[in-house]
């Protein structure tokens, strides 16, 4: 992909084409502002540049002038604001967790990601759980929904495939969710700095099919993993 | 308060300086060493011993090195963390040091040699270890991705320091005894070792077989202490005759 | 709308001058020399600033590269010239921190505050001058702290110039004790200079207007000035509280932000954005006085929408205060706050909107003269435009998802601080250089100067928008850990590059700025033949400023004005009545 490109990546997941959606309105929006703001700033610089001969436009202002420019860009924030709103709570709002999600617990630590997995009872907190260092296996197609903290400082769970990020905080739990649409595998990265390891937080994500999901699983529950 | 505001500034920087003090930090080799000259009573007597474990001994953890490939690559098979070795009723890595018994106020020099860990293959060598207070810790990365290193002592200033290259070396020095400075490494959990500090150079770390063998003591009798990282300590009182050798015996058990 | 004070018939006026150099140059209670003070002072620490940048800028270019020149650096930051991760992030720290609290804001408000506001409202000198001297002097000291910081062991400050807990109020998690230290005590009595400052900004401008200087007849420069000083008067004690707190839970056990025994790591960020977001706009609104002020003069028209600009600079003054939360949209705080947090950021897009938009139709119908400060301020409209732009991405909560903690958010944030701020005080540097100095500027390598940095500058952080949006995070040291950051080493090479061409351009700047000071044409009382009070008198003005109290007759930026035919401006002292042979029919409001 061209890195100067002004698209965004491809995603795997649900919501990713709603946020996506949202940037390129704002993209075209923002865009056209810019053309017309940046080509008038060099026009009227070419055109009312000094020469002998030009006489000023003597004007204190027009405020009909200000009406236009305050209720245009009044409109088109708010617009924008609505639709942002919306998305919002569809990701991130408390209620907005799919039923019958998949529960997966993360350890956010300097500097590795413990994820802990539920056990043949299917809820997380049992004894039953296991552990795995640096590892996201999730299926395709079905919500899982994490629920997060921190051991020592503040991290960022950071999917940027999924767009899904969300600050895990020490001393906090905090649920987020997504629904993975494409087999593959995806990187984990940590968004929020947190000490000299930072950049090493590192993860991979993989989206099995449910049948290649199932399998994983039964190896993984019978190979105890160090938590 | 203009004409004041120099002499603060000055003031300020004189007490971040104050920080500083201590020798946990240094970077260079061979730090404040204790006062030269007293180097104390030595002799020709030696504490030898095994260190024995009875009972069934816990299993190790295995360690998944599954997202750090370079460290993985140089292990083969299931990879376990030596948390409790036992071979034949005998336990390794168990720190055998003298606790009491030396003439008082006997000061010892520290050697400038340093101890060296390594860490390789993700896991730290040795595992246990002593070194004297002033003695220069050589903190070696052998593997191709970043260990940080972190000490976590109670009585000494720790450290905190990342090691991003192969080949790096780093030193490091302790100012005060202590049993024991947990090491650990921020960037692979599993990775833990100890260090105990000493004041005096009577200390050795069991090997394979359970055996120690501390030597240059002078005739006394000593209570030395066993100390393993998951098993709890174990203490002995044992009599050195003029240039001979006191045995000790110190058996752990499953539960620490 | 009549002043809020009657201005003071001022009687301290010029008078022989017996102090000696110490009270002169060093201790002086003169608002002209505190203002160059902290110019001096800023320019130093603009540099080192510019120099931690330098450093960040390899480390991604040349990942685990040595550093040309890197073996200086002791082994604790750089052993062999590689530059560890825990130097790597205290650079990152210290190069927000500097620039922020040492450079720009000083350079906006230390430097025009003190030195614009007594001349351009017709004082002799500020309300307070023994406290103004003491804001510079108490200044010194948290600077020298500041670059202390750098010796100490452990290493200076790391956990960001935002310094969120708990990583940086246990010295567990980064291994930084003094550092982190110095830095919150550095800060508090930085604080305390902002507040000495500001508090006599206010009451300067509330009290010691000239006659006929009336609210609304003040340049935006000083509207700008005074409403910062209010942002500053009533953001800096939240930042002070803020970071004693976090010293507290260092050295003092307590637990504010420490979640072990019961505190809030979300507190600290309430407590620093509540602050940090009116820091901001704390180092973009002075930028924009002086823009407004420039612009006219550079367009010889008076400024389009002059009212509308003031309560432009009020709305944003005041809407600043209930944005703090967008910084904090993916902490963990309730997202139904998120979303009043959204509502409000949007909302402040439009008065930033609208001073565009009147800037441009300042231009329109206008004379245009390109002179070195109006190269700076219209590259600061255009590059302000393009900041600002993309701040609505980030306020779109969804979108700021994605972004949050990339790139992009580094492009938008230097947009506005360098693209908008920097140019902004490099064009106000030269425009009131010869007030200050009373010699100008070369225009030639002012010109050079300006080319160059803008190239570069558009070279170097246009690119971080896209970096951005391919997901590359913020404050990381080694890109190449993620295989979908792999791409984008070219993209971080080139940045570099630019990047080093661009510090090496501002040389330019430095030698003008040094030369000209002791070989610059000596500059006549009014070089840009603008319309302000200052220049009014002698460049530099003698102690006291005028030999008596001006009187103002005249609005701003009356250029051009059909009321005078014999020179295109028309000086805010001039009364139409005193120009021989006029009827006053048609006096300025």
């Amino acid at each position: 992909m061209n890195p100067l490109s002004w698209m965004l990546p491809p995603s795997a997941s649900t919501f990713a084409g709603d946020i996506d959606r949202l940037y390129y309105l704002i993209l075209i929006i923002t865009g056209i502002a810019f053309v017309v703001v940046q080509v008038g700033l060099v026009w009227f610089l070419i055109k009312y540049r000094d020469r002998p001969g030009r006489t000023v436009h003597y004007t204190h202002g027009s405020v009909k002038a200000e009406v236009i420019w305050t209720a245009v860009p009044t409109v088109t924030v708010v617009i924008i604001g609505l639709l942002s709103g919306r998305v919002w709570n569809q990701i991130k709002g408390r209620e907005s967790v799919p039923e019958n999600a998949l529960p997966i617990s993360i350890l956010a630590k300097q500097f590795e990601w413990h994820v802990t997995y539920p056990g043949p009872d299917g809820v997380t907190g049992g004894s039953d759980d296991f552990t795995i260092r640096n590892q996201l296996h999730v299926p395709v197609g079905r919500a899982v929904v994490m629920s997060m903290t921190a051991e020592d400082v503040i991290h960022a769970f950071n999917v940027p495939a999924f767009r899904l990020k969300q600050d895990v905080v020490p001393g906090m739990t905090i649920r987020a969710w997504f629904q993975a649409t494409e087999p593959g595998t995806y990187e984990l990265g940590c968004a929020e700095l947190c000490g000299l390891g930072h950049y090493r937080m590192r993860a991979v994500v993989t989206v099995h099919a449910q049948d290649e999901y199932d399998q994983w699983m039964r190896t993984a529950r019978q190979t105890t993993a160090q938590r | 308060m203009t004409r004041l505001s120099p002499w603060i500034s000055v003031g300020l920087v004189l007490v971040a300086c104050g920080e500083k003090k201590g020798a946990g930090g240094a970077d260079t080799t061979a730090t404040a060493a204790p006062a030269p000259a007293a180097a104390g009573p030595t002799g020709g007597g030696s504490i030898t011993g095994t260190v024995k474990f009875s009972g069934t001994a816990p299993a190790n953890p295995t360690i998944d090195m599954s997202e750090e490939a370079a460290c993985k690559a140089k292990h083969s098979g299931t990879i376990t963390d030596p948390q409790v070795v036992v071979n034949g009723g005998n336990l390794a890595n168990a720190f055998v040091y003298v606790k009491s018994g030396l003439p008082a106020g006997a000061t010892y020099t520290a050697p400038s040699t340093p101890v060296v860990i390594d860490q390789n293959g993700c896991l730290y060598a040795p595992r246990v270890f002593g070194i004297m207070v002033g003695q220069p810790l050589e903190i070696r990365n052998s593997d191709p991705v970043l260990h940080n290193i972190k000490a976590v002592p109670t009585a000494n200033r720790g450290f905190n320091i990342s090691q991003p290259t192969e080949g790096m070396k780093t030193t490091r020095t302790f100012d005060t005894p202590e049993v024991m400075v947990p090491l650990e490494c921020n960037v692979h959990s599993w990775m833990n070792a100890h260090v105990g500090v000493m004041s005096h150079p009577f200390f050795a770390v069991s090997g394979e077989n359970g055996s120690f063998s501390i030597t240059g003591l002078p005739a006394g009798t000593y209570e030395i202490e066993a100390w393993h990282e998951k098993l709890g300590t174990r203490t002995a009182t044992v009599t050195v005759p003029e240039g001979g050798a006191g045995t000790a015996e110190l058996t752990f058990g499953p539960a620490a | 709308m009549t002043s809020l004070a009657t201005p003071v018939e001022s009687h301290v006026q010029a008078h022989p001058d017996n102090r000696s150099f110490i009270q002169k140059y060093i201790f002086s209670t003169d608002h002209k020399i505190i203002g160059i003070q902290f110019l001096l002072m800023s320019l130093l620490f603009l540099t080192v600033g510019g120099m931690l940048a330098m450093i960040i800028r390899w480390q991604l270019g040349y990942p685990n590269k040595p550093l040309p020149g890197g073996t200086v650096l002791p082994e604790t930051m750089a052993p062999g010239g590689v530059i560890l991760p825990e130097f790597y992030t205290s650079a990152v720290t210290m190069h927000g921190t500097i620039m922020v609290f040492f450079a720009i804001m000083p350079l906006l408000v230390g430097v025009f505050g003190n030195f614009l506001i007594p001349l351009k409202i017709g004082a002799p000198d500020m309300a307070f001058p023994r406290i103004n001297m003491a804001s510079f002097w108490v200044a010194v000291p948290a600077g020298i702290l500041m670059i202390a910081g750098f010796f100490v062991e452990g290493g200076h400050a790391s956990a960001g110039w935002t310094s969120y807990a708990p990583l940086s109020a246990d010295p567990e998690y980064t291994g930084v004790t003094a550092g982190q230290r110095i830095w919150c005590v550095s800060l508090i009595v930085l604080g305390l200079s902002s507040i000495l400052g500001s508090m006599n900004y206010i009451t300067t401008v509330i009290n010691m207007r000239a006659p006929g200087m009336t609210w609304f007849r003040l340049p935006l420069s000083i509207w700008a000035l005074f409403i910062t000083s209010i942002l500053v008067l009533l953001a800096i004690p939240i930042l002070s509280g803020a970071v004693i707190m976090l010293l507290f839970d260092d050295v003092l056990g307590t637990h504010f932000f420490l979640p072990a025994q019961g505190g809030q790591p979300l507190l600290w960020q309430h407590l620093f954005w509540f602050f940090g977001h009116p820091e901001v706009y704390i180092l973009i609104l002075p930028a924009m006085g002086f823009v407004s002020d420039i612009l006219s003069n550079g367009a010889r028209k008076p400024i389009f929408g002059y009212h509308s600009m003031v309560y432009a600079l009020i709305a944003i003054g005041f809407l600043g205060w209930i944005v703090w939360g967008h910084h904090m949209f993916q902490s963990g705080m309730n997202p139904t706050l998120g979303t009043s947090f959204m509502i409000s950021t949007m909302l402040i897009a439009v008065p930033s909107a609208i001073k565009v938009f009147n800037w441009l139709g300042t231009l329109w119908g206008g004379k245009i003269r390109f002179h070195v400060p109006m190269m700076h301020a219209l590259a600061f409209v255009s590059m302000f435009v393009i900041g600002g732009l993309s701040g609505v991405f980030m306020a779109s909560t969804p979108v700021d998802i994605y972004i949050h903690d990339t790139y992009f958010i580094v492009a938008h944030l230097h947009y506005v601080l360098f693209g908008g701020s920097l140019f902004a005080i490099f064009g106000a540097v030269t425009f009131w250089y010869p007030k200050m100095f009373g010699r100008m500027m070369n225009p030639t390598l002012g010109k050079i100067h300006f080319v160059l940095t803008f190239v570069f500058y558009n070279l170097v952080f246009f690119p971080m928008h896209q970096l951005g949006l391919q997901g590359h995070m913020r404050r990381i040291y080694d890109p190449t850990i993620y295989d979908f950051l792999k791409p984008l080493g070219g993209l971080n090479r080139f940045i570099t590059i630019s990047a080093f061409l661009l510090f090496a351009s501002q040389l330019l700047f430095a030698y003008n700025f040094i030369v000209s000071w002791f070989r610059g044409k000596k500059a006549p009382a009014n070089p840009w033949e603008d319309t302000g009070l200052e220049w009014t008198t002698p460049s530099p003005p003698p102690h006291g400023n005028w030999p008596a109290t001006p009187h103002v007759h005249q609005p701003p930026y009356e250029f051009n004005s059909p009321h005078v035919k014999e020179s295109d401006f028309l000086p805010q002292t001039q009364s139409l009545d005193a120009i021989p042979g006029r009827s006053s029919a048609g006096a300025a409001h």
